[in-house]
């Protein structure tokens, strides 16, 4: 799978391809699901990253100065291009069921 | 208690029986001929006789003579029998061991004086395992468990898990065996099992140590120190059995001058009344006041007490998740912070600090500390580690500026805070108080929705959502008499988020003092205990915590101890794999080498075929989410005919 992705960076001045494949190998390569789950669901040690609103450009500018426990991951360590890899492998997970529609979270609402 | 009716056998009285018993034996090995028929008998009667000649000046000399010398080789009592008379006083239901020369004497006694009953022996593969299994025993039936381990090795391997118990303030009955005596040293082996001073080891992290050099020192000592565990704030104690003490006969008339003290528990330590009054002045007065629960409930009474004050003032509740201390169904859990809070109580919270400081993150360079309480927030502690402290191991936390410190137990001090509380309330300030509550039950509704509404992402995910697993094994086990017997650290703490706790037994907390290795001997040690009560108990196992001494699996086996285990099998010391992530980004370098040293992979463990080695029922490794459910009612049903059952399933990191 290649997900094509067209993506303005630097405030609009530059476009990327992001390619959802090299960025599935990145997401598991640096460590991406450590913290935030292999299906980006998130958990204590870190946010939802799947379906998140968050263009190529505004990924980059969080992970290069992260809040909260993250840490922050410099242009030695990972590029802006494979971090929008990343961005587009991220584009592909899917979201979440509505819990309603799942009969063991379903049970759990009060 | 009932004195042993065995005849005992002293030096004395065994030398009397051994030569009787001689004669006895010469005796029968006199073979008398055959008399064949009548005839021979007449024949053989008229035979001459000689006279049997006198003794001799030698002979008459060796039997009038004092007897020489000759090795006692038994005893029908030996010291051991008394120190197990000592053991059954204290009404301990278990003693875990791993066996060691330096307790055989005690051992055996435990099993053939003692009937091996009340305490009945608890075989386990490391030491380790036997203090944890104390610790999660301890969680759940409120009371010490014995363990036994050799004063030195199995001391060493004992350590951690007893460095764990203190952190986490749980009472264990260490008795290790030793050879004080070098004169009594038969091998190199016995003289690498002796110690000058065995408790010195864990002295640092136990409440309380005693070597007796007397079998009255002996019972004087191992009363003492129950007394002494489980007064809180309770922890470990150790008292060394020397061997000699234990294996050396004991005769009628030393057993009679021996006494065994009662044992009269000491009441838990209440808040200063003056102090009590104050706080509770100053939380009535509140406009948000939040209680952070550290180690509250001791007891099934302890969640009511708390329940009773949270409802009392509309306070929130901060669980900690140390105790099962309040119930996650009360719309007082969670719905509250910190930040927020005007006056702060702090219910056995050993690191006050920590809950009303933040700090910079392992992230970032540098340390920044910051107070988040609110301008002019008031703190009050109600903690029994204020009345006991040692230096050398830092589990006491950071100085705390609070405004008012009730050095006491907490359970023991809740009724009266809650009384004093009660006599301040006005109808006018009752309004006020409850006027809070729709608020408060707004925050935790939406709290319990968000946590619903999370648990759906990746639920269908391979490796299996850690939320899928609570999710699935709730829906087997909520219509049962369930007990979690394992940490939620590690699993997002999705049973604290899905799951409804709200009996004292359901939970009990995590290792104390982060010790991994804890994890399974205290699940193994927790439904042991809830055997008797029926009760469904249910681990969720991390991978790494198991490796460090699995023969426990053996032991639940061995012991028929009822207990559902499903592997977190994340295949990493996941923890330590974000730290070294953190370090590599902070340097700058090499963040896709974080898994060397922490991924347990290459080759992948199977824990079902290590579980059926060990003689353990067991399924997988499931990593299709679906295949869950099906997997945990077949395992369940093991564990409902009395026998521990293992699902090994692939999850998600966290």
């Amino acid at each position: 799978m290649k997900l094509l992705i067209f993506t303005a960076l630097a405030a609009g001045t530059a476009f990327a391809q992001g390619d959802a494949a090299n960025g599935h190998k990145l997401f598991l390569r640096d460590g991406c699901y450590e913290c935030h789950g292999y299906a980006g669901q998130g958990g204590v040690a870190g946010a939802r990253i799947a379906a998140i609103a968050l263009n190529a450009p505004g990924l980059i500018r969080y992970v290069r100065a992260p809040a909260g426990q993250m840490p922050a991951y410099t242009d030695k360590v990972i590029s802006d291009q494979e971090l929008t890899d990343i961005w587009a492998y991220l584009q592909t997970l899917p979201k979440a069921k509505p819990a309603k529609d799942i009969p063991l979270l379903n049970a759990l609402e009060k | 208690m009932a004195r042993s009716k065995k005849i005992s056998v002293d030096r004395r009285g065994f030398l009397k029986g051994a030569a009787a018993g001689a004669a006895a034996g010469a005796a029968a090995l006199v073979v008398k001929p055959e008399i064949a028929s009548a005839q021979e008998a007449k024949q053989a009667a008229e035979v001459h006789r000689p006279a049997t000649p006198l003794p001799g000046a030698k002979q008459t000399a060796a039997e009038t003579a004092p007897p020489p010398h000759v090795d006692v080789w038994t005893t029908d009592r030996p010291g051991s029998d008394f120190m197990v008379d000592v053991i059954k006083t204290l009404g301990l239901e278990y003693v875990a061991f791993n066996p060691g020369s330096s307790f055989r004497g005690i051992h055996e006694s435990l099993i053939n004086y003692g009937g091996n009953k009340m305490p009945e022996i608890i075989t386990c593969c490391h030491e380790e395992s036997s203090v944890g299994m104390a610790h999660g025993y301890a969680k759940i039936e409120g009371k010490p468990m014995m363990i036994m381990a050799h004063g030195t090795v199995g001391l060493q391997h004992a350590s951690m898990a007893i460095y764990n118990a203190y952190a986490d303030r749980v009472p264990v009955i260490v008795v290790l065996g030793n050879i004080a005596d070098g004169q009594w040293r038969r091998s190199d082996v016995e003289w690498t099992h002796s110690v000058q001073d065995a408790a010195a080891m864990v002295r640092d992290y136990t409440k309380w140590d005693d070597a007796p050099v007397s079998l009255n020192g002996f019972a004087e000592s191992m009363v003492r120190a129950y007394k002494i565990a489980t007064t809180p704030p309770m922890e470990p104690v150790v008292i060394v059995a020397d061997a000699v003490m234990q294996e050396e006969p004991l005769s009628d008339a030393e057993r009679a001058a021996l006494q065994i003290p009662k044992l009269t528990l000491a009441s838990p330590p209440a808040g200063d009344y003056g102090a009590v009054k104050e706080a509770a002045k100053m939380l009535v007065a509140a406009e948000s006041p939040t209680i952070i629960a550290g180690r509250v409930a001791r007891t099934a009474e302890g969640v009511q007490l708390l329940v009773e004050l949270a409802e009392l003032l509309q306070a929130p509740i901060i669980d900690k998740h140390f105790r099962m201390n309040f119930p996650t169904t009360h719309p007082l859990y969670g719905s509250g912070s910190v930040a927020s809070a005007d006056v702060l109580l702090g219910l056995e919270v050993p690191d006050m600090w920590q809950n009303t400081h933040s700090q910079t993150p392992v992230n970032k360079m540098g340390m920044v500390a910051k107070r988040i309480t609110k301008p002019g927030a008031k703190v009050i502690t109600i903690y029994a580690g204020d009345l006991f402290s040692k230096s050398n191991y830092q589990d006491f936390g950071r100085y705390d500026e609070v405004d008012l410190a009730i050095a006491a137990d907490a359970q023991a001090t809740l009724p009266i805070l809650i009384d004093e509380c009660r006599k301040l309330i006005t109808p006018e300030r009752k309004s006020q108080i409850q006027a809070r509550a729709a608020k408060l039950a707004e925050t935790y509704h939406r709290n319990r929705q968000r946590d619903i509404e999370q648990a759906a992402w990746a639920f269908d995910a391979s490796p299996v959502s850690t939320a899928r697993m609570a999710a699935e094994l709730w829906n087997q086990v909520k219509s049962e008499d369930w007990s979690l017997v394992s940490d939620l650290t590690f699993v997002s703490n999705w049973p604290g988020r899905l799951w409804d706790f709200d009996k004292h037994h359901q939970f009990i907390g995590g290792h104390g003092a982060y010790g991994v290795g804890y994890g399974a001997p205290a699940a193994v040690g927790a439904a042991l205990a809830n055997k008797k009560h029926g009760r469904i108990s249910v681990n969720i196992q991390c991978d790494g915590d198991l490796n460090y001494a699995p023969g426990v699996l053996w032991t639940a086996a061995h012991h028929r101890i009822p207990l559902l285990t499903v592997m977190h099998n994340n295949r990493a010391y996941h923890q330590e794999l974000m730290y070294v992530e953190d370090m590599a980004a902070r340097a700058r370098r090499g963040v896709e080498h974080a898994k060397i040293g922490t991924s347990i992979e290459d080759p992948n463990i199977s824990y079902a075929l290590m579980a059926k080695a060990y003689g353990m029922y067991s399924e997988g490794p499931i990593d299709n989410p679906n295949d869950l459910g099906p997997a945990i009612k077949r395992a369940l049903d093991v564990v409902k005919k009395g026998e521990p059952a293992m699902i090994d399933l692939l999850t998600q990191p966290r």
